[in-house]
């Protein structure tokens, strides 16, 4: 079973890898293992909150994985350990280097679209003529070309949002982790943005954990949606999608998946209440 | 014509506020020893350009020098106070005290130590305007997105290299807002670094000018000085605000600045 979870083409195996944990074997072949982790805070005035309450997921190599839910669900938290930006305080979390992308593109306004996007491999201490070079070539493979040059605050949101991805892809990094990339964009420049990261990735294959609370986005671009509860987020269902792609909002297939995601939803808001 | 018409507003205001300083003195409500009309002004102005404009070198090389000085001093304990902790517990009262020392109780020590040349007055003025520098820089440190640095953490960044790519860029500006403020006290601080702190020479700086000429009842001489020293602190101004359009052309753009 180990040797199915690397393609893209059987995101069901990791899913059926969730149900029982039984060896080591497959653990390697997971490019996220969560399992059963929970984190708590402490807020402003020292009340604890609990952010993540037993949760245990799993991502093979290559699969994108969305992760649905209200806000202030645990989402965020749960990038963030996921990229080890923090520990958890029960359970445990195994997963390849992951680089995070967050909602706002942060691209830094002294820099131009080229600098920004190589920014990670400046940090590896490339050469900055190579690295906008490098920058330069997935710039043309991704319909970048010609903003080369651009300063951020001459783009627009998603614009933005494309550089600021190719920032993220060219950290080298196997595993990518979105939280809400697109939450800050208007609808139609959501809508072109999820149909350009489908294509980025079909040309740039990836393991990617993509945070959203959008249902119709999680549905479009994910092999698997997992859906959390209000906080104390717990996983109130995973969803194969198993659809060809490309998919449109329109297919019936589709339509009936959000609808699945969404009474999850619900029923995760009216296990919570 | 656009220029011609943006610099209208200031002439005008400079010639009202002339006006009514003229229509003040020739009324005779001050002797000419406690306030010279402004013509008399302007007349030793004229009479005595060269005279001021080499004690204008001294003031001028002074501000120069400190305000240099004071940025580099307030920005490297602006950035070793947000680095640390207990630095910043540790700096910052002291940096916030030192604001209230009269330079008077430590003249007499800045010039036991360095005598009579530039380094005093490079003292006193340092001391005065590091601290605007101090402040407005290690806020603009702490104002940096946390998610900004997250991301450099997930994209290997060094403690360093965060430094470098995304705090000291952004730090930058602030320090040269820093020194803009640094600057309005910095040229009074250099008029009191030179009336505390003798200097030997013939051209000793416009501060030291201004109380001479004052004890001798050259009235017009020392308003003509203030005036030069007035044009100083504006000359520098516009620089300063032209040095961080050019290092930091992102600053001024999202403050939708037109200085």
């Amino acid at each position: 079973m180990a040797t199915e979870l690397g393609s893209r083409a059987r995101p069901s195996a990791a899913a059926e890898a969730q149900g029982e944990r039984d060896g080591d074997d497959r653990a390697h072949e997971l490019a996220i293992d969560v399992h059963d982790v929970s984190r708590t805070f402490a807020d402003r005035r020292g009340t604890h909150v609990q952010a993540l309450a037993g949760v245990s997921l799993h991502a093979a190599r290559g699969e994108l994985l969305a992760v649905v839910g209200p806000s202030g669900c645990g989402k965020t938290t749960l990038l963030e350990l996921i990229c080890g930006l923090q520990t958890p305080q029960a359970g445990s979390i195994a997963c390849e280097e992951a680089v995070l992308m967050p909602q706002h593109d942060l691209l830094l306004p002294w820099l131009d679209a080229l600098d920004n996007a190589s920014l990670a491999l400046r940090i590896a201490h490339v050469r900055r003529a190579e690295a906008r070079a490098r920058a330069a070539e997935l710039f043309a493979e991704l319909g970048l070309a010609g903003f080369e040059h651009a300063q951020p605050h001459e783009l627009s949101g998603g614009m933005r949002q494309r550089v600021a991805f190719v920032r993220t892809l060219l950290s080298g990094k196997p595993l990518l982790c979105l939280d809400e990339p697109f939450g800050a964009l208007d609808a139609l420049t959501r809508a072109e943005m999820q149909e350009w990261l489908a294509r980025a990735l079909a040309h740039e294959p990836r393991t990617v954990a993509l945070v959203t609370h959008d249902v119709e986005e999680a549905v479009l671009l994910a092999d698997r949606v997992v859906v959390l509860s209000p906080r104390p987020g717990r996983i109130v269902e995973q969803l194969e999608v198993g659809l060809a792609r490309p998919r449109r909002r329109t297919d019936s297939a589709v339509v009936a998946l959000r609808e699945r995601a969404l009474d999850a939803l619900a029923l995760g808001r009216s296990a919570a209440a | 014509m656009s220029r011609l018409r943006a610099a209208l507003a200031p002439l005008l205001l400079v010639l009202v506020l002339l006006g009514v300083w003229e229509l003040y003195a020739d009324l005779h409500s001050a002797s000419s020893f406690v306030l010279p009309p402004p013509h008399a002004v302007a007349s030793a102005l004229w009479d005595n350009a060269g005279f001021l404009a080499a004690n204008l070198a001294k003031t001028a090389e002074e501000v120069a020098l400190g305000l240099l000085l004071a940025l580099a001093l307030g920005f490297a304990l602006a950035v070793l106070v947000h680095l640390s902790g207990p630095l910043r517990r540790a700096v910052y009262p002291l940096a916030v005290g030192s604001q209230a020392i009269p330079i008077a109780v430590i003249a007499p020590l800045l010039v036991f130590w360095w005598g009579f040349g530039v380094l005093p007055k490079l003292a006193v003025i340092v001391l005065i305007c590091f601290f605007p520098v101090l402040v407005t820089t290690v806020d603009a440190l702490g104002a940096i997105d946390r998610d900004q640095l997250k991301l450099l953490r997930t994209l290997d960044a060094s403690r360093w290299q965060a430094f470098r790519f995304a705090e000291l860029p952004a730090a930058l500006p602030a320090a040269l807002s820093g020194a803009r403020i640094a600057l309005a006290i910095g040229v009074i601080g250099a008029y009191i670094a030179e009336s505390q702190t003798a200097t030997s020479g013939i051209h000793a700086g416009l501060g030291h000018e201004i109380n001479a000429d004052l004890t001798a009842l050259q009235t017009p001489r020392a308003y003509a000085a203030a005036i030069v020293l007035f044009a100083l602190a504006i000359a520098c101004f516009y620089a300063l605000a032209l040095a961080e359009r050019t290092l930091a052309p992102w600053a001024t753009r999202s403050r939708g600045e037109t200085p």
